[in-house]
């Protein structure tokens, strides 16, 4: 197409300014007015998706409990709705003690774990990054061990697991933190190197601690929890927690969203847009280890999440990040609370962990991405 | 207006720049020439504050960089830099409108303004119709003016570039300093080819080994009696009636390490 021929043709002045305008069209928004339509549609389309998830995925289980009552059933306990109860004891506590809080948890674990893989990503311009790089879930799991084979962190109570597993996980990223910082700047390589140091530490840390204590039992617990569950789900402090860290993840990271564009392309070119990257970075690293550090204590590590959803999310609106955050988070949440119906009913009326179902969806997927890179020439 | 005044940077025990000093003036297009090595890319580095000198101050009109925000001074000085793009798949017009960034609050959206400005921008360069590629699927030549776009949609009064001609042909690599020397801007350049620097800058300054070696008009600087000590070749200058043309050709036949 020529951009000579638009209508009015003034000749080219001989010394142009920036915000000259020459001959372009004055309305050309570059499809952005569209583009933006799009992006509603998904945010909007998803977002019905998520809630039409929730209201299944409660009804679905051992029992299973019709959509309408499972509405009847909320619409009870949050708004306390004047209708009269139609519906029983168990069914209440089923849904309200049992199931809500669980697909809740799963819903905010997905969406922190993909927003998490996407700002990893941008933040070491890798697409094999999630949100585990840093070390967390190391971390969290010799912290977790160490909580079910030797009691450690008893003096939080109930508690005690998810306590000891978080601060393992800050443990690591603080330690991931200090080595990548070592010379004064954190570049991408640094972090992904520092990450793989720190995890294979930890990792042999856990392992000694589970030959160490010699239960079986144990073992069997800290596998377990290794895989990730939602098991843990109930209404109470920690899982407040969560929902308010991921809920300020989210916030942030659709604030910097220019910023993690710009981080995206490079150092240089983040500097020259007047974003710092090494500051910016070390923002992204305390809410990004904080956000996985949360989520992590109260789920276990749930794997391919944060590494396959980001890219299912750009592959339909894009790469800006304004875009990826929001539909990124409403796809993990969904794609997780999914899992974990599969993972609570596929072997009824015992349960597997929900990471076995992520790493089975989530690793064929990542090969196809393989092949239409190939076939992309990226 | 730009300047550097008596800079030197080192990374780690190697000096890479000594006391180097360069100054734009109010549209002024000073080029930055000389050999691999000499400190070019890192002079430019220092003038937007990627580096800070280790001597010397750089100012932007009086104003030391350093001092400047961040985002002050992407307002008011626009950069071009290579750079591998990433893998993230960015599309033309993203990559463009980051350069409204600075302009824009944390909580304020892209304006049609921005979008007016981008368009503009992207069809000046002549890569209008290259708005709804992935950015990093672009050619080297079209990655090139993409990126020239972005630095005009920043609208800065200052403009620095880092070999803007590698990877165009040869027309393209005119068109784009003849579009850098019409802007109405503060501009450094850094140019390996100094034929275009002859034609396209008003000023040089030629560096080795992180002194400055010559400065002044192309006129003053593109002589064989200053290049040939510095590059280490054979130089012939040619009046063509509408300015020089320079043709190389190698100084001594004797093989490298063969001492003089």
């Amino acid at each position: 197409m020529s951009s000579t021929t638009t209508g009015h043709n003034t000749p080219v002045a001989p010394a142009d300014n920036l915000d000259d305008d020459l001959d372009v069209d004055h309305d050309d928004d570059l499809g952005q007015a569209a583009q933006r339509r799009r992006t509603t549609l998904w945010i909007g389309g998803l977002s019905a998706g998520l809630l039409v998830t929730v209201v299944l995925a409660v009804g679905l289980g051992a029992v299973g409990i019709g959509p309408a009552t499972v509405a009847r059933i909320v619409g009870h306990h949050t708004l306390g709705s004047p209708a009269g109860v139609t519906w029983t004891q168990a069914e209440d506590s089923i849904v309200w003690q049992v199931r809500l809080p669980r697909v809740l948890l799963g819903a905010v674990v997905g969406a922190a774990l993909a927003v998490c893989g996407v700002a990893l990503q941008a933040m070491v311009r890798n697409l094999l990054a999630d949100p585990y790089l840093l070390g967390v879930t190391s971390g969290a799991s010799t912290g977790a061990a160490a909580a079910i084979l030797f009691g450690l962190g008893a003096g939080f109570g109930e508690n005690a697991l998810s306590a000891s597993a978080f601060l393992g996980a800050l443990a690591a990223s603080a330690a991931v933190f200090v080595v990548a910082r070592a010379g004064g700047r954190i570049t991408s390589l640094r972090l992904l190197m520092a990450g793989v140091a720190v995890g294979y530490a930890l990792y042999a840390a856990t392992s000694f601690l589970i030959f160490a204590s010699d239960s079986a039992e144990g073992a069997r617990s800290v596998l377990f929890w290794l895989l990730g569950s939602l098991g843990l789900a109930r209404w109470g402090l920690p899982l407040a927690i969560v929902v308010v860290i991921v809920g300020l993840t989210l916030a942030a990271l659709l604030l910097w969203s220019r910023r993690l564009d710009a981080l995206a392309i490079g150092d240089e070119t983040a500097h020259t847009l007047g974003v710092p990257p090494t500051r910016f970075r070390v923002q992204l690293l305390i809410v990004v280890s904080l956000c996985v550090g949360a989520v992590v204590a109260a789920s276990g590590g749930i794997g391919f999440v944060g590494l396959v959803i980001p890219h299912v999310a750009r592959r339909f609106v894009g790469a800006a990040h304004g875009r990826v955050v929001p539909v990124a988070a409403l796809m993990g949440a969904i794609f997780l609370v999914w899992a974990d119906v599969v993972a609570r009913t596929v072997l009824e009326p015992r349960e597997l962990p929900i990471g076995i179902i992520t790493a089975l969806v989530g690793a064929p997927f990542l090969l196809i991405l393989v092949r239409r890179f190939h076939s992309a020439g990226v | 207006m730009i300047a550097a005044a008596d800079v030197s940077f080192a990374y780690g025990d190697t000096l890479v720049l000594d006391g180097a000093r360069v100054t734009a003036a109010p549209g002024r297009v000073v080029g930055l020439i000389g050999p691999n090595g000499s400190g070019k890319t890192t002079l430019l580095r220092t003038l937007y504050g990627a580096l800070a000198p280790k001597a010397g101050l750089v100012t932007l009109d009086e104003t030391p960089v350093g001092e400047l925000r961040p985002r002050e001074l992407a307002r008011r000085l626009a950069v071009v830099v290579q750079e591998g793009s990433g893998e993230l798949p960015l599309s033309v017009t993203e990559t463009v409108l980051l350069g409204r960034a600075p302009h824009l609050a944390t909580f304020q959206r892209h304006g049609r303004d921005d979008y007016r400005i981008a368009a503009a921008s992207l069809a000046r360069v002549g890569a209008r119709h290259l708005a709804g590629r992935v950015f990093a699927g672009l050619s080297g030549g079209e990655k090139q003016r993409v990126l020239i776009a972005r630095a005009l949609a920043q609208q800065a009064d200052h403009l620095l570039l880092d070999e803007p001609t590698n990877h165009l042909d040869i027309r393209y690599q005119h068109e784009v300093l003849q579009l850098v020397s019409r802007l109405d801007v503060t501009t450094v350049v850094v140019l390996h080819d100094l034929n275009l620097a002859a034609r396209y800058c008003d000023e040089l300054v030629l560096l080795d080994g992180g002194r400055v070696a010559a400065a002044g008009p192309p006129d003053a600087v593109l002589r064989a009696e200053v290049l040939e000590p510095v590059y280490r070749i054979g130089v012939q200058r040619i009046d063509t009636g509408d300015g020089v043309q320079l043709l190389f050709r190698p100084l001594d036949p004797t093989p490298e390490g063969a001492s003089a």
